[in-house]
């Protein structure tokens, strides 16, 4: 009862952050998009892969206490809202930061983690977190 | 044949239009923790009691439209609109049955379905059903479950949670508008103030200010009370045409607005995290369908899973501009207040059983209409709004119900 | 000549102190202090595992040496916690970094030393004109059983390499390696913590094949202890590299550079690279370096390194160094590390 093929297809985007760019209108998704909801079908066959750095701004943010199962050892985590520098926000965890030091407008930088796991025996999840660029 | 030409300027092919979409009967089963109770068993409760309320036999139904949201996954049960329909016993009149999806407002998704399905002259009578059985799994299960309706790859993916999003709503909104954790809670208490007097909520009792500020943390800066609970539920409602109501002198409420709109589907996908433009081009679409301004409308049942939404919907609906919702709040939004909100208890209180409160919300706006509403009748009642919110804020539902 | 071209580091943010770990065994911490020389040591959260580390390290490799992940041709990981038993790291950091379908990657094993295993391995496709550069990673998340006096040192960190034959920035020299069947440390298949022979992990294994290798090293290019800058050795604690240093003819100031250990507990497999790292981000042209590794079971790996002027450019790139990563640190207590490793046994479903 495992997931395989919904999680490794998403790998890039998931593992190094590759969004799209719209070739028409030169604006930046992330998560990717394969039309760009500005230009519509003039953008057809024109959203390119591009790599997102992994560095933005805390937009809002949130203490979770009650937390899905996947994230219970982690509780409570920080969850934000990140402005990315390349132009598009996304939802991601702040990491290794107590909830305290975390404020809007906060600078933050992109690491590499485990976000979740099918049980004991299956695939591991990895992807995208945010810490705190100090 | 004759042809009219809608507001979006496309051709349509009229046959035998409805003027007029009527309510003309409700039922609904106690919303709450209902441990011995099956999903078929409080739908077949609900719709049962509104045929019976509306005076019309199961034989007479054109169709029906069941709403829900998460049974696949919480009672691995799809096709309710089947189970419904049989364990209902109407079977055997083979009347078409279809359920309506659209996460948290799948209830009035199927509502507005079932209106449409009349005003475009197929049926002269449907049966709307919202049912949710939201309290079969135990642990944390839930809150993963109950995050489908975000985005599963790019929000539930990295930890986020209804209450999460709607928590970085809530922070973003109390900064740039300097508004305290208090006027959130007012959304509750109130909730809980009129939940008392609804037999059929979830929760019978008043919370103080105190108690609302003071509980558990969920996701900060929103707590428990913040957060509607995890109820079971089913409402009911039974919709016929104008030619119907008239050959049968029946005295229903009329449906003067009914509006949907679709926006982006994740929150970080939005201009802004506290304004749900779906909301605000509903409310505006269905106002003017109903030809009244928003100063007409007598009470609102509002969608408050979360109390920031609560608050969000009070301006996107067009009561208060953008930031300043607590005018409302502060003017009175109890059943004699300046606005009565939420006067069934809202979701914080009556109960949200997800698939189940879109159409509660308009079984409330029926009673109330009808005069029905007991203790918690809001005085001359004339017209009522209801609005439905999917997720964080991806659509909006926004009906409006008069009395002639 | 070939070596390494860039480097990266990576130590998780937590530490835990011996006195916390002593405090519930009931273990008197001075003792364990005195003993084996460690102060603090690093603990993963529980986001993170050998991959994670592993590729946060190959990217600070990949900033500092201003490289994509499509010019490296070859990721080696070596480490004793890789996150499957079946199913390589190395393909997580290539994807991670974007590298190449055209690549060479596999897993390596051998207790401490198989990072530089994985060196060697890139620094021989280099030289055969197999690959312009290649990337050997040293990475661990070591786990030492509730009480064992493991548990104060086995911790978390990981090392990436680049090695090519353009813009070296760190000449090997020579390597070369010993090997025999000594049986001081291993971990059955399926069991969650290693065994280890106590004092025979001593004489027999870590002092006669780190002594041997580095002597055997000194014998081939012709040096004395006197001839370099920096030495490091594997720092299974902080004692051991100590005396292995002082039985070879080193001197504190040739070691201490490269000396983790104390305050961040074994890294295993990243710990003679984490230390050679520590050791680069302080370097000047011209410095000799001898680095030796051990891995139980056992065997050690010896390098001659000269470092040459493109160590300049690497320090001017704003990459985190070693000592960076020492000062910014959280501690927490032996229940919260208990979480964090694991150590609390959750039902099946939960996680």
């Amino acid at each position: 009862m495992g997931e395989l093929s919904r999680m490794w297809r998403e790998m890039p985007s998931r593992y190094r952050m590759e969004g799209r760019k719209c070739e028409n209108c030169s604006r930046v998704y992330f998560p990717p998009r394969d039309i760009c909801p500005v230009c519509h079908r003039d953008s057809i066959g024109k959203m390119k892969p591009v790599d997102i750095a992994g560095n933005g701004e805390i937009i809002s943010y949130t203490v979770v206490h009650e937390t899905p199962p996947a994230f219970i050892r982690q509780k409570p985590y920080v969850l934000a809202i990140i402005k990315l520098d390349e132009g598009p926000m996304i939802t991601g965890q702040i990491v290794d930061s107590e909830p305290e030091e975390i404020k809007m407008g906060s600078r933050v930088k992109s690491v590499f983690r485990r976000i979740s796991e099918d049980g004991k025996s299956g695939v591991i999840h990895y992807g995208y977190k945010f810490t705190l660029d100090k | 044949m004759p042809y009219m030409q809608s507001s979006r300027k496309k051709l349509f092919l009229v046959r035998k239009l409805s003027k007029g979409v009527y309510i003309i009967g409700s039922g609904e089963a106690k919303y709450g923790e209902l441990w011995d109770r099956s999903l078929r068993e409080i739908a077949v409760e609900a719709g049962l009691k509104a045929v019976e309320s509306a005076g019309i036999r199961t034989k007479d139904l054109g169709a029906i439209y069941m709403g829900n949201s998460l049974g696949g996954d919480i009672s691995m049960q799809e096709h309710l609109s089947a189970l419904m329909s049989d364990h209902a016993g109407i079977a055997s009149e083979f009347v078409p049955s279809v359920r309506v999806e659209a996460s948290t407002a799948s209830g009035a998704a199927a509502f507005r379905e079932a209106y449409l399905g009349i005003k475009s002259g197929e049926y002269e009578i449907a049966m709307v059903g919202g049912a949710e059985k939201m309290t079969e799994l135990y642990g944390s299960e839930i809150i993963d479950i109950t995050s489908s309706i975000i985005d599963r790859e790019w929000e539930a993916f990295t930890g986020a949670t209804p209450a999460a999003l709607a928590a970085i709503s809530a922070r973003k909104y109390m900064a740039d508008f300097n508004v305290p954790r208090e006027i959130l809670a007012h959304i509750s208490v109130n909730d809980h103030a009129n939940a008392s007097l609804n037999e059929n909520a979830h929760f019978r009792n008043k919370i103080s200010l105190e108690q609302a500020l003071n509980a558990t943390p969920i996701a900060e800066p929103l707590n428990l009370m913040d957060c509607a609970p995890l109820s079971d539920g089913a409402s009911s409602l039974i919709l016929a045409s104008e030619n119907y109501v008239k050959e049968h002198g029946i005295e229903g409420v009329k449906i003067m607005g009914s509006a949907m709109s679709q926006g982006e589907f994740a929150l970080h996908s939005r201009k802004s995290l506290y304004t749900v433009e779906p909301t605000r081009i509903a409310a505006e679409t269905a106002l003017k369908q109903a030809g009244i301004g928003i100063k007409d409308i007598s009470m609102v049942e509002i969608h408050d899973s979360y109390s920031i939404y609560g608050l969000m919907a009070l301006e996107d609906l067009g009561f208060a501009k953008k930031g300043n919702a607590r005018e409302i709040v502060e003017n009175g939004i109890g059943i004699d207040g300046n606005l009565p909100v939420n006067p069934s208890g809202g979701l914080k209180a009556k109960g949200f059983p997800y698939g189940a409160s879109g159409v509660g919300q308009i079984v409330e706006a029926y009673n109330q209409l009808k005069n029905k509403a007991g203790k918690r009748q809001v005085k001359n009642a004339r017209y009522a709004m209801t609005h439905s919110q999917a997720g964080s804020g991806a659509a909006s539902i926004v009906h409006i119900l008069g009395v002639e | 000549m070939s070596g390494i071209v860039s480097y990266g580091s990576y130590i998780p943010k937590y530490r835990v102190k011996p006195d916390e770990i002593a405090r519930v065994w009931g273990e008197d911490p001075e003792n364990i202090k005195n003993g084996i020389f460690i102060l603090s040591k690093s603990v993963p959260s529980p986001d993170e595992d050998t991959a994670t580390i592993s590729v946060e390290a190959a990217r600070n490799a990949l900033r500092r040496g201003g490289m994509s992940g499509q010019e490296i041709g070859s990721i080696y990981v070596g480490s004793e916690s890789h996150p499957y038993a079946v199913k390589p790291t190395a393909t997580i950091v290539s994807a991670a970094i974007g590298a190449d379908f055209k690549m060479f990657a596999a897993d390596y094993e051998f207790a401490c030393k198989a990072g530089t295993a994985g060196m060697q391995n890139v620094l021989g496709m280099v030289d055969a004109g197999m690959i312009k550069y290649g990337m050997a990673i040293g990475a661990d998340t070591s786990q030492g059983a509730p009480g064992d006096v493991l548990e104060y040192s086995a911790s978390a960190g990981g090392t990436a390499m680049i090695i090519g034959r353009e813009r070296v920035a760190a000449e090997i020299k020579s390597t070369l390696s010993v090997t025999s069947d000594t049986p001081d440390f291993w971990r059955r298949e399926g069991q969650p913590y290693p065994t280890h022979g106590e004092r025979f992990t001593g004489e027999p294994a870590y002092f006669r094949h780190v002594t041997n290798a580095a002597k055997m090293m000194m014998e081939r290019m012709q040096t004395k202890p006197e001839d370099y800058d920096y030495a490091v050795f594997h720092q299974p604690n902080g004692k051991f590299p100590t005396r292995a240093a002082k039985v070879l003819g080193f001197q504190e100031k040739q070691y201490k550079e490269g000396l983790l250990t104390p305050v961040i507990g074994n890294t295993y497999s990243a710990s003679m690279m984490t230390g050679l790292s520590a050791i680069l981000d302080a370097a000047k042209p011209g410095d000799r370096i001898l680095a030796v590794s051990f891995g139980s079971g056992a065997g050690s790996d010896a390098f001659h390194i000269e470092v040459t002027e493109e160590i300049e450019e690497l320090h001017k790139r704003n990459v985190t160094t070693v000592r960076k990563m020492l000062e910014d640190v959280k501690f927490v207590d032996y229940a919260i590390y208990a979480k964090f490793k694991k150590k609390i046994v959750f039902g099946e479903e939960v996680e």
